[in-house]
């Protein structure tokens, strides 16, 4: 039922992304720059959380992983807002994915071992999905400067990388 | 020079041409997710050097679990090949990257 939820809110998010490609409401550089931030942050808290409560070792180390690339991606990010001069402007997009995982976060606050583990995995598969699909349909096409592109460009080969890694733990746990 | 100036000199030549002759560094540069070139032949004894120019850590891991190399950002990472044969191998934190070696005796 969760992983239903989840999915169900994946799509609306799809949804959201989808309307903001056709109609004029599509995302400015500064609202870009804070969505791929957000989702970041989002992904870096999520394995804190992981590293806190699970005590699987191949969880835990994909959890230091997400921390690890998702911290150099963010510095990388911050350096070139910085370069460009645009401060990023906070938004729907980044309100919702916000809510969404605080919300999850929760959610597994209450679990412990395997449940947790695998709650945490698969919620990883579905989140990087999620943003995957956020970059290609509407943040990539929208963002207007060369290097906020390539460095989106970028951010999505790793969240695909991620959601491959994260696919491979998840069937390990089973 | 002298005579035997020459002589070293033209035994510090043989010297280089031999090693060089023995084993060669086959260099793989990591730029933006991707091994280039994907594909590398190399002779058992051989290094093969991986450049990693991303920000990221990558690892070039065998699929046939016969090594694993971790190349940390903005370092090169090396491996003596040991066994003929082809390895096809990925990095571990982004399985979307993938590269092979071919390892010839
Ligand atoms: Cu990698």
């Amino acid at each position: 039922m969760l992983v239903r939820l989840s999915a169900a809110i994946a799509a609306i998010c799809l949804l959201t992304g989808a309307a903001y490609a056709q109609g004029a409401a599509k995302p400015t550089d500064p609202q870009i720059a804070h969505i791929a931030y957000t989702a970041g942050q989002l992904d870096i808290e999520a394995a804190k959380q992981a590293l806190k409560i699970s005590k699987n070792k191949e969880v835990k180390a994909f959890a230091s992983d997400m921390v690890r690339d998702h911290t150099a991606v963010n510095k990388q990010a911050l350096a070139l807002v910085k370069k460009l001069k645009v401060t990023p402007e906070d938004n729907d997009t980044s309100r919702s994915l916000t809510k969404q995982a605080d919300a999850k976060r929760a959610e597994l606050n209450k679990l412990k071992g395997r449940a947790f583990d695998k709650a945490y995995v698969d919620n990883e598969v579905a989140y990087h999905k999620t943003v995957d699909s956020a970059l290609e349909s509407t943040l990539i096409p929208s963002a207007n400067n060369a290097e906020l592109k390539s460095l989106l460009q970028t951010g999505l080969k790793i969240f695909q990388g991620h959601e491959q890694h994260a696919e491979h733990v998840a069937s390990e746990l089973k | 020079m002298t005579p035997r100036r020459i002589c070293l000199a033209a035994v510090a030549l043989f010297g280089l041409i031999s090693v060089s002759a023995q084993a060669a560094t086959i260099q793989v540069t990591i730029d933006n997710l991707v091994f280039v070139p994907a594909e590398v032949t190399a002779k058992v004894g051989d290094t093969v050097e991986w450049v990693n120019k991303d920000i990221l850590a990558h690892t070039a891991t065998a699929m046939n679990g016969d090594w694993n190399v971790v190349i940390a950002p903005k370092q090169t990472a090396r491996l003596v090949v040991k066994k003929p044969g082809n390895v096809d191998y990925f990095c571990k934190y982004h399985p979307n990257m993938k590269g092979r070696v071919v390892v010839t005796p």
